[in-house]
């Protein structure tokens, strides 16, 4: 399998050259082969937000190389940056981040917007985008007047909007309910499994990185694990919740 | 494109946000209205004046006789008001005499179209036949007269005068319908051909009537007519020679009045003929010249002022147009601060710095016209009752109007300018992060 992101000894530093200069990353390699629900599991303070905003591309690492779905992020000026989060990555926020006072369907439609879409062509990929994601029924709504699981499913059809190589999730059930959270998690195994699309989550709950094919655990700045799941997806178990299951 | 989506996203802002929308507008809505109120208040000021103007004659020059030591630059219409006159009285050689009409003609030919010389036979003469009469004012006219403004007569019946009735000094005259309504109970064609008496200082002189006009009481003279139709004074016209030989006029004229040909050279021709004529016919008195006026200078200046009054209170007007802009600029600033998260999450959808900033300064300038399109409206509105009130006919300042359009626009540009340029040089991160 092709990778799309190769990250190779990713290090990133605050402060460069000031006395409180601070090593966040220091030095990570690791990559992400194409169609794997892979997710980064650390605690707060491990890292992990750092390293997702250098893979998201919204931040250069201070040392190492990055490629993107053959792209080199590193070489890369602040439009083509632009273009990359456009084209080859959707995002998928804690917070959903909708833009607020804007239906639904504009906000599906927004990164077709800045990629330059035509105007019927992007009202159908939206509209087939939020049938995909049971929001169909509410395009027309505003941010407020949706729940946050709505919500967050809107955000995933945004993130779907360019076709991207990579769907990059935040904590996307962080801010929701177990039952809403898991309709959430149940949409990015169908897109993982039915359209073999390359998810990478960022959580720091383990029994959600055990769902995933691919968990990489990052603690300090550093990998601390990697492992493939060979049964990846949602395998309720008679145990009670609080214990997560693990397959080995 | 994006231009368009951002313009329904602005206006979409506008109406979510409607009393901050309306307050950051009241500075441009109430500089625009200004400027456009006052500046059509001016327009409607200068077009009445103009056309006041056009009806006193623009194409006149008006030559007169003052004293050598007169230097006055613009005399205009009240010649000899508070000039006292040095050196002797007027002699009758110091008069413009009728020849002169003729040498000036002849001298300017294709210059001047006419010039028009007026003998004031009487102030009121009075016509009797029984128990009805008629007031009169006698003046003989010359043949020029009548293409000038003043003279402009609308005949009602009968004819005016012919070339041959300026040399041969026949009684004939043209009198006025008010006058048929006293003496011929209205009947125009009734007065055709009928010998008048009138009374002019105790003395009869009679006249045969060839001509009837319409007496436009709107001209000068009509404002200080008697209450009564009945008892107003109108003119009765004589042709020049009559006149002159009834009133024995040898001395001349103190004014004539020139008819230029062309009204592009009023003031130029104005010079040569003062020129002239004080070179040919002055040049050995010692105490009178001739010196012009005419209408165009006198528009010029006061057109002049007019402009210069209405731009300098524009101009404070103005002002408020500028803090108009910063209270802009302010509530921009304000909008992207709480628009931080949703600059970071369109630039991480792949919105570039530069589409950000189209976005921010689209929006400003949307609040910059909507503001100038509503105080447009409310300054034409202003200017219409303003210039109703002072008594002028409304004239919109069209130049004004695209001005203030461009101009808050402009201000859109200007004081958005900074604040989206800011916004697009947002770091997504902490954009993103923003709480």
């Amino acid at each position: 399998m092709a990778e799309i992101i190769h990250l190779e000894n990713i290090i990133k530093r605050f402060y460069v050259g000031q006395p409180n200069e601070l090593e966040i990353l220091h030095g990570i390699s690791l990559s992400v082969e194409e169609g794997v629900f892979a997710s980064i599991v650390g605690a707060s303070g491990s890292g992990k937000s750092t390293l997702m905003n250098i893979i998201g591309a919204l931040d250069k690492p201070t040392e190492g190389s990055y490629t993107l779905d053959g792209v080199d992020i590193i070489a890369a000026r602040d439009e083509e940056l632009s273009a990359i989060r456009n084209r080859k990555i959707g995002f998928v926020f804690q917070t959903y981040n909708l833009i607020s006072r804007t239906s639904a369907l504009k906000n599906v439609e927004m990164p077709m917007l800045y990629k330059g879409v035509r105007k019927k062509e992007r009202r159908e990929r939206a509209q087939m985008l939020l049938e995909m994601v049971g929001m169909k029924e509410r395009m027309s709504h505003t941010p407020d007047e949706l729940s946050g699981g709505q919500k967050q499913r809107v955000a995933i059809a945004r993130a779907m909007a360019c076709d991207p190589a990579i769907i990059l999730a935040d904590e996307p059930t962080g801010a929701l309910d177990s039952k809403t959270g898991r309709t959430v998690m149940d949409i990015f195994h169908k897109l993982n499994q039915e359209q073999g699309k390359t998810i990478v989550l960022i959580t720091h709950a383990p029994e959600l990185a055990e769902e995933t094919g691919r968990i990489i655990t990052i603690s300090d700045g550093n990998i601390t694990g990697e492992r493939i799941n060979p049964n990846p997806g949602y395998h309720p178990s008679s145990a009670s919740d609080d214990e997560p299951e693990i397959q080995f | 494109m994006l231009i368009l989506e951002n313009v329904m996203l602005a206006l979409a802002g506008l109406k979510a946000n409607k009393t901050r929308a309306v307050l950051t507008m009241l500075g441009i809505i109430i500089g625009i209205a200004s400027v456009i109120a006052i500046m059509t208040i001016g327009n409607s000021i200068k077009g009445e004046f103009s056309s006041f103007a056009d009806s006193m004659g623009a194409d006149q020059i008006t030559l007169y006789v003052t004293s050598k030591s007169d230097d006055r630059e613009d005399p205009y219409m009240f010649m000899d008001m508070g000039f006292e006159r040095k050196g002797r009285e007027m002699q009758k050689s110091d008069y413009m005499k009728t020849e002169y009409t003729e040498d000036l003609k002849e001298h300017f030919a294709g210059r001047i179209s006419g010039i028009s010389l007026v003998e004031e036979v009487a102030e009121k003469g009075t016509s009797k036949n029984g128990s009805l009469y008629a007031y009169v004012k006698v003046r003989g006219l010359s043949k020029d007269c009548f293409n000038t403004n003043d003279y402009d007569l609308k005949m009602l019946s009968g004819r005016g005068f012919y070339d041959r009735d300026y040399v041969d000094g026949k009684k004939i005259c043209i009198v006025s319908d008010y006058y048929c309504n006293n003496m011929f109970g209205g009947d125009t064609d009734a007065a055709l051909g009928k010998k008048i008496s009138v009374v002019i200082d105790k003395k009869y002189y009679s006249y045969t009537i060839v001509g009837v006009y319409k007496y436009d009481n709107t001209k000068a003279g009509g404002m200080f007519s008697a209450s009564s139709a009945k008892d107003t004074i109108t003119d009765l016209y004589l042709p020049f020679l009559t006149a002159i030989k009834q009133t024995h006029n040898t001395s001349g004229y103190s004014s004539i009045s020139v008819k230029a040909a062309d009204l592009n050279e009023i003031e130029p021709l104005a010079n040569d003929i003062v020129e002239y004529v004080n070179e040919k016919f002055y040049r050995n008195n010692d105490h009178y010249k001739v010196k012009s006026y005419t209408m165009t200078s006198f528009i010029e200046e006061y057109m002049g002022q007019l402009s210069s009054v209405s731009i300098a209170i524009s101009a404070i007007a103005g002002i408020s147009l500028l803090v108009g802009g910063i209270g802009v600029m302010n509530i921009m600033l304000v909008s992207i601060t709480e628009r931080t998260r949703e600059i970071g999450t369109r630039k991480a959808l792949g919105a570039t710095n530069n589409s950000i900033r189209i976005q921010f300064i689209v929006e400003s300038i949307v609040l910059c016209v909507v503001g100038g399109i509503i105080g447009m409206t409310l300054g034409i509105a202003i200017g219409m009752v303003g210039s109703k009130l002072m008594g002028a006919k409304a004239s919109i300042s069209v130049l004004s109007i695209l001005v203030s359009f461009g101009f808050s626009a402009f201000i859109g540009i200007f004081f958005g300018y900074y604040p989206a340029n800011k916004a697009a040089k947002m770091n997504p991160i902490d954009a993103l992060r923003y709480e």
